[in-house]
């Protein structure tokens, strides 16, 4: 839980506070929820294999993100304490059951190829953790701007995973050949363990920039 | 907060409030859910069927029309309208003249990584297989999958002879796999060099499925003949 | 670097003042024979194979110690050795720039993350093969018959393959090996083939006598535990034995297994990686019995022809937790959970 003060810590925010362009820059770049927090792996690693899927995966969790945002945050006052975890499960699993529709109806093949995991948006401990220690205690408006920031965080996130391995594994982007027909293809990158292999280097380099910024400061 | 002031009140009460809570964002959320269902079914079942039309086009050259038939117990076929909600399912086709392609039918059977389902095309006319299309794979990427894209592989389901016996009970000779370049029979399904278990599962639930298929599909054969049945 | 650490072994603790250096030295001399002939049966193919692994891992572990302002390690013939090892169990017309990439990511990923020579996990050589194998499975498996009669007058131009670029399809007669021949086509290859070496395969593992002979070298100079080897081995052939008297078509006769694929290779000179085994008497055999039982296990129902690799690796893995199952407790104490 939050403790006054507890605002400079990042993740877990303090209590109201108007709506600022911080809280957004905020949640989109210093408390970034895959390079920073590392949460959400599951969809992170599994369906980061092409850059297409990887856009839609971090939209559609952004939408949900989002939506279930505003909502928790409209009923703040509204939901007792004692099941409020329950309330926060069921409106999420809501806009994942209705984006799932959504995505069907936009593309039978999106939606083959992201599969299971636009179910399983509703397990993502990024949306439940923001309904938590965010939606739950702040204004929609303060809520909306996280949400905005840590859903375009994600998608950033995903859609640096997915390029990488989509050039790397398929010698493509967004379905475009980028490289002559010679080219051969790293097959390692779009089998799980490239996942592995990519987000270990990205985290890498995002914490050894983080360190000279820190030593040159 | 209201998390304090509920604590505060009586038990009867504070689970009133819980149970009020539950039930009324139980109930937005149904809400919710069914008008996005109600909106969007129409167009998933559009799309969906269009998804299986382009693939029946795809293993049946020529087709312009396509026509589910489900099969009966006892061996029949019928012409399934709407949804077929149980029992095998075969599509027929017909070209822009109202004459009969062939019939698209699926097999599926354990490849490599995974389950593979495929969809082929059998010409009653031809006595052949004239086309396979992969609905679904989980293939290693680069060796497996060239079972959906290897043309040489390929070519081996443009006229894959399934001719029956004089009687028509069973296939002359059953579709079998063989290795990459020893095809010497029509019947023969030649495979891929570095992915012989993909392209063998393929032969092989071929064999299966053409075993069982053929025969039935020749014996009725009438029932899909456009004269025999009302277009739609 | 290494002096600086506590050594921690079993008794007998007094010994003689052999160096990381020294031992490294005579590995490398003990490949060389095993090297010479992948030449010799290979061509010029081979040489440059192993030339290009050698230097990369010599070149990225130089680089990486000057980046992280370490003195450079290279001296310490470490690097060479997971060059060398990664060239012989790629097969000989494996695309030069693969090998490359299989050498930086080899010295970087399988060892330099780990923080250098003591400290990884797994042997470093096969770490780089296991991602080749992934990264391009097509070429990895793409073989090319011994003793061809034009091996020393040109080169492949799946070797010479642009960087980058897909290597050039070559002629499908190109031999297959032993074990692929036995898992897809159900033919046995003559045990004698296997132990001098007539056949097809990785670069360095056809002459099952010479890798012996570096063997027995270094265990002779007491620079290698054989007992690895030995449980290696001796478990392998128990195990396909048993198989085979059970059902000989599903799994070739233990001789065949012996001497056929990378077995050899990779016991006498990849599973004694002194840092990625276990250290107590016991730990050491079963660490061995480990990789003899999944090599086998692999080879006859697995999907791929040859599991050696993947064997390795394994038991690397799990022989921290072998020392610490069977760690002697002192004596007096109660039996308490010792920390990894």
């Amino acid at each position: 839980m939050s403790t006054p003060g507890g605002h400079k810590n990042g993740i877990v925010e303090g209590i109201g506070g108007p709506p600022s362009t911080d809280v957004f820059i905020k949640a989109l770049w210093r408390d970034n929820p895959v390079f920073v927090q590392v949460l959400g792996m599951c969809p992170v690693l599994a369906v980061s294999n092409t850059a297409m899927n990887a856009l839609a995966m971090g939209l559609a969790t952004a939408f949900v993100l989002l939506m279930s945002n505003i909502l928790v945050s409209a009923l703040r006052n509204f939901i007792p304490r004692q099941v409020r975890i329950a309330s926060y499960i069921l409106i999420i699993a809501t806009f994942v059951t209705i984006t799932d529709y959504a995505i069907q109806a936009i593309s039978v093949d999106l939606h083959k190829s992201l599969g299971a995991f636009i179910s399983l948006i509703v397990v993502n401990c990024l949306i439940l953790s923001r309904a938590e220690a965010f939606a739950a205690k702040n204004t929609i408006g303060r809520s909306i701007l996280d949400a905005l920031g840590m859903g375009a965080g994600f998608t950033f996130a995903l859609l640096c995973l997915g390029a990488v391995r989509e050039v790397l594994g398929s010698g493509s982007l967004f379905g475009l050949r980028l490289f002559p027909d010679s080219f051969q293809e790293w097959i390692v990158m779009i089998l799980p363990a490239g996942g592995f292999f990519t987000l270990a280097g990205l985290l890498l380099l995002i914490n050894a920039l983080q360190k000279r910024k820190k030593s040159t400061a | 907060m209201n998390a304090m002031t509920s604590i505060s009140k009586s038990g009867a009460g504070n689970s009133r409030k819980m149970l009020f809570a539950m039930v009324a964002i139980g109930l937005l959320c149904a809400l919710l859910i069914s008008l996005t269902y109600e909106g969007t079914l129409p167009i998933i079942e559009t799309k969906q069927a269009e998804a299986l039309q382009r693939a029946i086009f795809r293993v049946l050259p020529g087709t312009a029309t396509t026509r589910a038939y489900r099969l009966l117990p006892g061996g029949r076929f019928e012409a399934a309208e709407g949804e077929a909600e149980s029992g095998e399912v075969v599509y027929a086709g017909f070209d822009d003249k109202g004459e009969l392609t062939g019939v698209a039918i699926e097999a599926g059977g354990q490849g490599y990584a995974g389950i593979i389902r495929i969809l082929y095309g059998y010409d009653p006319a031809e006595e052949a297989v004239v086309g396979m299309y992969v609905l679904e794979s989980k293939e290693t990427p680069g060796l497996g999958d060239k079972i959906e894209k290897d043309p040489d592989f390929l070519a081996n389901f443009e006229a894959l002879d399934v001719s029956l016996t004089a009687d028509g009970s069973a296939l002359k000779n059953e579709v079998v796999p063989v290795k990459d370049g020893e095809k010497e029979h029509p019947w023969q399904v030649d495979g891929i060099t570095g992915a012989t278990i993909s392209s063998r599962a393929i032969g092989n639930m071929l064999g299966k499925s053409t075993a069982r298929w053929v025969p039935l599909i020749h014996e009725h054969r009438a029932v899909f003949e456009p004269k025999n049945e009302e277009r739609k | 670097m290494l002096d600086r650490t506590l050594h921690i072994s079993t008794s007998p603790h007094i010994r003689k003042g052999i160096s990381t250096d020294t031992i490294m030295l005579h590995v490398v001399l003990a490949l060389l024979p095993v090297a010479a002939f992948a030449v010799f049966s290979f061509g010029w193919n081979a040489l440059l194979l192993l030339f290009t692994t050698t230097a990369a891992c010599v070149l990225t572990e130089h680089l990486l110690c000057l980046w992280s302002g370490k003195t450079s390690t290279v001296s310490d013939w470490s690097a060479v050795i997971t060059g060398l090892l990664l060239g012989l169990t790629l097969p000989p017309i494996f695309p030069l720039w693969m090998a490359f990439l299989g050498g930086v990511i080899a010295l970087a990923l399988g060892k330099f993350i780990f923080g250098g020579l003591g400290y990884n996990v797994f042997n470093p050589a096969l770490v780089g093969r296991a991602v080749l194998q992934a990264a391009f499975p097509v070429a990895i498996t793409t073989w090319f018959p011994a003793f061809a009669p034009d091996r020393f007058r040109s080169l492949s131009a799946s070797t010479l393959a642009f960087p980058f670029a897909e290597p050039p399809q070559v002629d499908a007669v190109t031999g297959a090996t032993p074990l692929s021949a036995f898992k897809f086509e159900q033919m046995g290859t003559e045990t004698a083939d296997l132990a001098l070496g007539l056949i097809s395969g990785s670069t360095g593992e056809t002459c099952a006598i010479l890798i012996l002979l570096g063997g027995l070298y270094l265990a002779a100079r007491k620079m290698m535990n054989w007992r690895i080897p030995l449980a290696v081995l001796g478990s392998a052939f128990l195990l396909s034995a048993v198989l085979h008297w059970f059902d000989p078509q599903g799994c070739p006769s233990p001789f065949f297994m012996l001497f056929s694929g990378g077995l050899m290779l990779g016991a006498v000179f990849m599973a004694t990686d002194m840092v990625a085994s276990p250290i107590t008497p016991l730990g050491v055999v079963l660490y061995g019995a480990l990789i003899g039982f999944l090599t086998v296990i692999i080879r006859v129902w697995g999907g791929l022809p040859e599991g050696v690799m993947y064997a390795i690796l394994l038991a690397n893995a799990v022989s921290p937790h072998i020392d610490n199952w069977i760690q002697p407790r002192v004596y007096g104490t109660a039996k308490t959970k010792s920390p990894v």
